[in-house]
């Protein structure tokens, strides 16, 4: 079947499916299971209010339970079987994993890249947020620097080939090289620094995200406290680090971890730009070397990155209930 | 801000100029890419993209196609070999500078132009700067002789790239692929996330709270965890890699932020609307179907873009849930895959596969840019 078709198919399935299936069912709750007439007509409607919410919530709740939930499960499960997946091993694949020099290395990198990239996309996007509020053009700013969240991954390693690129006449770096006469350098086969080159594109990418939200939050800053500070003579490095930086802490934090998660996903740009090769890898593409080959290890690597995000997902419930009190 | 208290700012200009050049660090790569994408193969590997408005000089092989005639026993081809046949095409215009000449592909360039070259065996080449050659020769020459020579070239901007991109190596039928993917799964997952956030924002009933908490984590749970599983179960029940099992995918993973995203915006909608339709007598489902959903516009756009962003530019989702046959692949696979291997050194071509990959995308972004920033500041700040 054309694909295209399958797709429009697919559309008028499912907003067709998912209008029906949240009519019909409201419908036969109200006017068969618990009709609002009868004996005790209030008992009934109370009792189909009861049931609603979760006929609202049954796709939804069954789709994250399937699509999210489950697998954190079926993934540990998965990765406690050999290579084929009929032998029981325990642990085995993660003991495999840890002895492995590769997977060392692949941890390390992405240690590194948590450090170093949500901390450099916040702080440059806090820098942009700071500099962009008070221009004339700020905004045209905002949205030149905002821009390469529309890219992708695949697109941007791309973009930043142009710049890496060994030969002078294509690569940005080594032109700027050439015309001060030094000899042509591969960036990302530098040993140790090319995870740097490699994080530079991620941090391209995720700096104007954090400058649209700290932004926001330096506007929310109550102006008294900032006239206060000038009256007694703050000067603007002190005013912006000791009085405004304070204050949207919360939302820098949020900013940080966002962007933590995120880096945990990425696979592409590594995949993109070196296949992992010149001891770049990182988990994620760690993990899709395995993918297909090995679901013991994928499953493995993929559990172990799980883990790292754990403490970021347990901050991220508390808060959210803090906030629901 | 600093101006307030009657206080002039002596940075202003720091901070101009400092804006500048972020925002140029910033837009440079995209530009690169940009232009590149609109330079043919030869101009590309003469410099560099920020020279494009600049001549170059390329090198050029033609032959000396004018007619022979005989003088004292020795032959003689006189003409302008711009006008040759070989490279009338590229010097439409008729004119240029040659600055070196030479009868060897080895050594394009061995004579500087203006000159006479001796080519040994008595023939004598004469090339002027304005292109105008003499070539004699001893013998009569069975073909008309090969004349190398290195020509400055105005700055050429051509679309042929994004010619051979859309018509060749399936670029096309990935970009169809790429639309197929991100249509349904951007469409799909809202309908289901808004029931779900009308129901969590509005209604009551007891485990909301737990529910909210593990939407919240649901958010951060790395996607690799659900690749194998997945697969597996989508192989079971007869979807395996296919576009169905991809949208199913991408509407799963899509959830969890459309989810959260939706609640937070319903939770802040008027308390007295939703009240007073009660009091009217308002089922919930017309309540959210009639007030709800109209009102929650700017979230579902805000929504809808970003799952928009996040499946077209996905690889890893189209990777594992698609078929790896070419017919099949997503323009992210394809460029990441097949262009960066096979086309690895055409860089014209590179260029502008990612540039038709990422278009899309940009007129989006700047399209609905309020409706992104609105989307993010209630998914990040509370």
């Amino acid at each position: 079947m054309n694909p295209i078709f399958q797709g429009v198919l697919t559309i008028v399935i499912g907003v067709g499916g998912c209008i029906a299936y949240f009519y019909l069912s409201n419908f036969i709750l109200d006017r068969f299971i618990f009709p609002a007439k009868g004996k005790d007509p209030g008992k009934n409607i109370n009792r189909a209010n009861q049931v609603r919410p979760w006929l609202f919530m049954f796709p939804a709740v069954f789709a994250l339970g399937l699509y999210l939930a489950y697998p954190v499960v079926g993934s540990f499960w998965r990765s406690l079987y050999n290579r084929s997946g009929d032998e029981f091993i325990g642990f085995g694949n993660y003991a495999n994993l840890f002895a492995s020099d590769e997977f060392q290395t692949a941890f390390f990198n992405n240690i590194l890249w948590i450090l170093f990239v949500p901390a450099a996309s916040t702080f440059l996007g806090l820098l942009a947020a700071q500099l962009t509020d008070k221009l004339r053009w700020g905004n045209i700013a905002k949205s030149l620097i905002f821009m390469p969240m529309a890219i992708s991954f695949v697109g941007a390693s791309l973009i930043w080939k142009f710049v890496y690129a060994v030969d002078e006449d294509i690569g940005l770096i080594n032109a700027v090289r050439d015309s001060f006469g030094m000899e042509p350098l591969d960036v990302l086969q530098i040993p140790f620094w090319n995870n740097f080159f490699l994080m530079v594109i991620l941090i391209w990418i995720q700096t104007g995200f954090a400058m649209v939200i700290l932004s926001a939050a330096l506007r929310g800053i109550p102006e008294e406290t900032i006239e206060a500070a000038i009256i007694d003579g703050a000067n603007p490095f002190q005013l912006f680090f000791k009085i405004m930086v304070p204050q949207i802490m919360g939302t820098i934090v949020v900013v940080w971890t966002t962007i933590t998660v995120l880096v945990l996903k990425v696979f592409d740009i590594v995949y993109t730009m070196t296949g992992g090769n010149f001891g770049t890898d990182i988990l994620p593409s760690y993990m899709m070397s395995f993918m297909f080959r090995d679901d013991g290890r994928a499953t493995a690597v993929a559990f172990v990155i799980m883990i790292v995000v754990l403490p970021v997902m347990i901050w991220n419930i508390r808060q959210a209930r803090k906030e629901l009190r | 801000m600093d101006n307030i208290a009657g206080k002039k700012s002596g940075l202003t200009w720091a901070v101009n100029i400092s804006v500048i050049v972020m925002v140029l660090l910033w837009l440079i790569p995209t530009v690169g890419l940009l232009v590149s994408s609109f330079r043919d193969r030869d101009q590309i590997s003469a410099s560099g993209w920020w020279q494009a408005p600049f001549s170059v000089e390329l090198t050029y092989a033609t032959r000396a196609s004018d007619p022979v005639v005989t003088d004292e026993g020795a032959y003689i081809i006189e003409g302008n070999i711009f006008a040759t046949d070989e490279v009338a095409a590229s010097f439409a215009a008729g004119e240029s500078t040659i600055s070196a000449f030479g009868d060897t592909g080895r050594n394009p360039a061995e004579f500087p132009a203006g000159g006479q070259a001796d080519l040994g065996d008595g023939e004598i080449l004469t090339v002027q700067p304005n292109g105008d050659y003499r070539y004699v020769l001893p013998e009569e020459p069975r073909r008309p002789p090969r004349i190398y020579f290195e020509a400055e070239t105005p700055p050429e901007f051509t679309l042929d790239n994004y010619r051979t991109v859309l018509t060749a190596d399936n670029m096309d039928r990935a970009f169809i692929n790429t639309m197929t993917v991100t249509i349904p799964a951007t469409i799909i997952p809202i309908l289901i996330a808004a029931f779900a956030a009308y129901a969590l924002a509005w209604m009551d009933f007891p485990g909301r709270g737990l529910l909210i908490a593990a939407v919240v984590g649901l958010l951060v749970v790395p996607l690799q965890l659900a690749l194998v599983p997945l697969l597996k179960l989508h192989q079971a029940i007869g979807i395996g890699q296919s576009f169905l099992g991809i949208w199913l995918a991408h509407t799963g993973f899509g959830l969890p932020l459309a989810v959260y995203l939706l609640r937070n915006y319903m939770v802040g909608l008027p308390r007295d609307i939703i009240e007073s339709a009660k009091v009217d007598g308002a089922t919930d489902f017309q309540l959210f179907v009639r007030i709800v959903l109209p009102l929650s516009f700017p979230a579902l756009a805000a929504f809808a873009i970003f799952q928009f962003l996040w499946t077209w530019n996905d690889l890893l989702v189209a990777k594992v849930f698609l078929p790896s046959a070419d017919e099949a692949k997503v323009m992210t696979v394809k460029i990441a895959d097949d262009l960066l291997g096979s086309r690895g050194g055409d860089w014209g071509i590179l260029a502008t596969a990612a540039f038709v990959s990422i278009a899309v995308p940009l007129v989006v972004f700047f399209a609905m840019q309020k409706y992104l920033v609105r989307g993010l500041l209630a998914g990040s700040v509370k």
